[in-house]
């Protein structure tokens, strides 16, 4: 059966500006979010070769100590707050819940579009600080640093993130009411696609820790401009209560990060292994479990803070239970590889590379799980490859599974296989190049956030620059043939995968309503083994 | 009652009223939650300078006015009362008593915030608000500004609920006034009601934390 296009669709049911900038249907504002995200991705990725580029040589050549301290400052916080956090949530699960639970939107379809002016709003202020001279107090904005010492745009960059926070409330708080409230009949809650699970596990994250780093924003803000001394030891106050208010919601915030790329990568494994998904009750409650062990870790970012010897243990452990959740599902992951027909186009490449370059990450949290080793690379480069290998080899590399995966459904056109697959590839050698040799140095004790370096530490980063040119490169790829693509990709069809969930069932790209009837739900999410795929497409012939 | 919904108009994405009804009220208590979570923070900070800090709070506490709080909190705890009656009339359909409680609840709201500007500007003239001018007798006149600066951050904080909780409420007074609600529509005041309950319960929280800690003697 010849692909075909639907006549009318959700990209061309309305034209102009107006249409998007109002509307409210939101596989569009995914869209939006997607435009805005991946400018802010530029933005920070400009940033970070700057920083590689100044380490090449073990003086300061390109920029001066305090322009580095903006840089690396300014690198985290775009990546970070306008970049990670919103990712897979904002584009990926706005596009796809409503289409994988059979709903025709969000619960709260201008809730949603408000989220994404708060957003904008919000990358707007940052921007406006970065204009005016930037920030220097490392994207932690810890004190008295920030509040007394630092002379920079302290408030204005602090606001954008206190804004930006409500766009990510607000998501979470749509994305809780619609899986709660709008599934299709037969959409049990175990039928869900883990896809759902994940974000209703990241939701609750977001719900519940965002708040908490925008009241620690707002006094941070109110103790610079108005001398209120919460967190100033000058005025009796404790710099230590900032560093507990800020990691209980940046320790949670790692998950809000990693959560949504496992729930694409459980779609990913299962799919391309064309096999029923191994253990999905395990796999979906440890996502709620690492949604609340997250919350409970957040002082092991303190050990050399201070704090008593009970309580670091305490933390200490906790973070080890964390581990047990994650290591769950990479133990599912892999049992559903085994025995599977497994093949590998781009997304799996992308899954594989996950399941790959999270496992290092997650050891090596470990390794800073432990109160004595911690003692030992804290603050030094070993901290920055081993969250860089969580949230770029792990949240990036999802996100990217999941964009390939899902372009078909969002466009209507195939991405080109194979230069995709390259791409794929170039990406892992580029981010092993980069991040690997950032263990060793840290372990051998190159410390972070510093413009200069001994001598003797310069091979080991000379590499480290050579794999973020190639990273670059590898993340260029894919937005040129991606934009490519929608001119000139082969037209996709319904379910160019083949692949069980309800998002397939419907028409690429969807119409504005996502089903031209309900669908109604007779069986579990991953039934590949004997999903009828020919009886599939019902709701094509309607439209098409 | 969600029966008598079913008929009646809804948004696209829903199936019937009641689903709409019953995703609006979800969604309401989930954004609660993270108001709880907000107000937490500062909550959080408060739990630990008052326990390093005990003496010195006490002290402070005694240069807020009781009297003004006390009566405050009869205000808002009858601001409750009349939202609740509000919302009980709207599921009834009775316009004109709805148009009578909802801006009785305003009045009440007013009147909270005005008493509280009366006591922020006491504050004011006794130079009691942290920064450059504040001026505390005792040893302890460091972690008295801390007090101050709390005081300051939790309550300020619960009166712009409370600005925002009457903007809310006088948009439901003109659609009230042009018939939007009826015993089959009036998710809009019910859902208000459970934030206007809610801000009444943080200052039901603050009132003793900050007015009541060393009054036993």
């Amino acid at each position: 059966m010849e692909a075909t296009t639907p006549r009318t669709n959700y990209l061309n049911a309305d034209y102009g500006v107006r249409s998007w900038l109002f509307t409210t249907d939101h596989k569009r504002i995914g869209l939006l979010y997607l435009g805005s995200i991946t400018v802010m991705f530029l933005l920070g990725g400009i940033f970070a070769l700057l920083i590689r580029l100044e380490l090449l040589t073990p003086g300061p050549d390109l920029v001066s100590a305090d322009t580095y301290n903006k840089l690396f400052t300014m690198h985290g916080i775009v990546m970070i707050f306008f970049f990670l956090i919103p990712s897979i949530p904002a584009v990926l699960g706005n596009f796809l819940i409503p289409l994988m639970i059979g709903a025709r939107d969000l619960a709260f379809p201008r809730v949603n579009l408000l989220s994404w002016y708060i957003y904008i709003v919000g990358a707007l202020f940052t921007l406006y600080a970065m204009v005016i001279g930037g920030v220097d107090t490392g994207w932690t904005f810890y004190t008295p640093f920030s509040t007394m010492a630092s002379n920079t745009n302290v408030i204005p960059t602090a606001l954008g993130i206190f804004i930006t926070g409500f766009s990510s409330i607000l998501t979470g708080l749509n994305f809780i009411v619609t899986i709660h409230r709008m599934r299709a009949p037969g959409m049990t809650w175990f039928r869900l696609p883990l896809f759902v699970w994940a974000h209703y596990a990241t939701s609750i994250i977001m719900i519940l820790g965002t708040p908490v780093i925008a009241i620690t924003i707002l006094l941070v803000g109110m103790e610079r401009a108005f001398h209120f001394g919460i967190f100033d030891p000058a005025l009796g106050g404790d710099p230590l209560l900032f560093q507990h208010l800020f990691w209980f919601y940046s320790h949670p915030a790692v998950y809000i990060m990693i959560l949504p790329s496992m729930g694409v990568i459980s779609e990913l494994i299962t799919c391309f292994s064309r096999k029923r998904i191994f253990g999905y009750g395990f796999i979906a409650a440890s996502s709620l479990a690492i949604a609340l062990l997250g919350f409970l870790v957040w002082a092991h970012h303190m050990f050399v803070s201070g704090m008593s010897v009970y309580a670091a243990l305490i933390f200490s452990f906790l973070s080890f239970a964390v581990a047990i959740p994650s290591a769950v599902k990479v133990f599912n992951w892999t049992a559903t590889l085994y025995k599977g027909s497994v093949s590998f186009e781009a997304p799996m490449l992308y899954a594989l590379g996950f399941i790959g370059l999270f496992t290092i990450g997650g050891l090596t949290g470990l390794f800073l799980a432990s109160t004595g080793l911690d003692v030992h690379v804290t603050d030094t480069y070993f901290v920055v490859a081993h969250f860089h290998y969580i949230m770029v080899g792990g949240a990036i590399m999802g996100y990217l599974g999941g964009i390939h995966f899902w372009w078909p459904k969002i466009s209507g056109r195939l991405y080109p296989e194979g230069v995709a697959k390259i791409a794929a590839a170039i990406l892992f050698i580029g981010f092993n190049l980069t991040f690997f040799p950032q263990f060793v140095l840290g372990y051998v004790g190159m410390p972070r956030r510093y413009h200069v370096y001994p001598e003797e530490f310069q091979v080991l980063n000379v590499m480290s620059t050579a794999g973020a040119s190639i990273l670059g490169i590898g993340y260029l790829l894919p937005l040129l043939y991606l934009l490519w693509s929608l001119r000139y990709g082969t037209v996709a069809g319904a379910n160019p995968w083949k692949a069980t969930g309800l998002e397939w069932q419907t028409p690429s790209p969807p119409p504005t309503d996502n089903f031209t009837q309900t669908p109604v739900v007779t069986q579990e999410a991953y039934d590949y083994e004997s999903f009828d795929f020919e009886t599939v497409p019902l709701q094509e012939a309607k439209v098409g | 009652m969600a029966e008598g919904l079913v008929a009646l108009a809804h948004r696209h994405q829903f199936d019937d009223a009641a689903q709409q009804y019953e995703a609006s009220a979800l969604g309401m208590w989930v954004f609660l939650v993270t108001e709880i979570m907000f107000f937490g923070g500062v909550f959080t900070a408060y739990v630990a300078y008052r326990s390093a800090y005990p003496g010195a709070f006490g002290h402070a506490s005694e240069h807020l006015d009781l009297t003004l709080g006390a009566i405050n909190t009869a205000v808002l705890i009858a601001s409750s009362l009349t939202m609740a009656l509000a919302v009980h009339a709207s599921q009834l359909g009775k316009r004109s008593v709805l148009l009578t409680f909802l801006p009785l609840t305003m009045i009440l709201g007013a009147v909270f915030l005005g008493i509280k500007a009366v006591e922020y500007a006491d504050k004011f003239h006794h130079h009691l608000v942290p920064g450059a001018h504040f001026a505390f007798a005792g040893p302890d006149a460091r972690q008295a500004e801390i007090f101050f600066s709390l005081y300051f951050a939790m309550t300020g904080l619960h009166a712009l609920h409370m600005v925002i909780g009457l903007g809310v409420l006088a948009v439901l007074v003109l659609q009230a006034r042009k018939g939007r609600f009826g015993t089959g529509y009036h998710t809009p005041i019910e859902i208000a009601g459970l934030y206007w309950h809610f801000v009444d319960i943080v200052w039901i929280f603050l009132f003793p934390l900050l007015y009541l800690i060393e009054r036993h003697h």
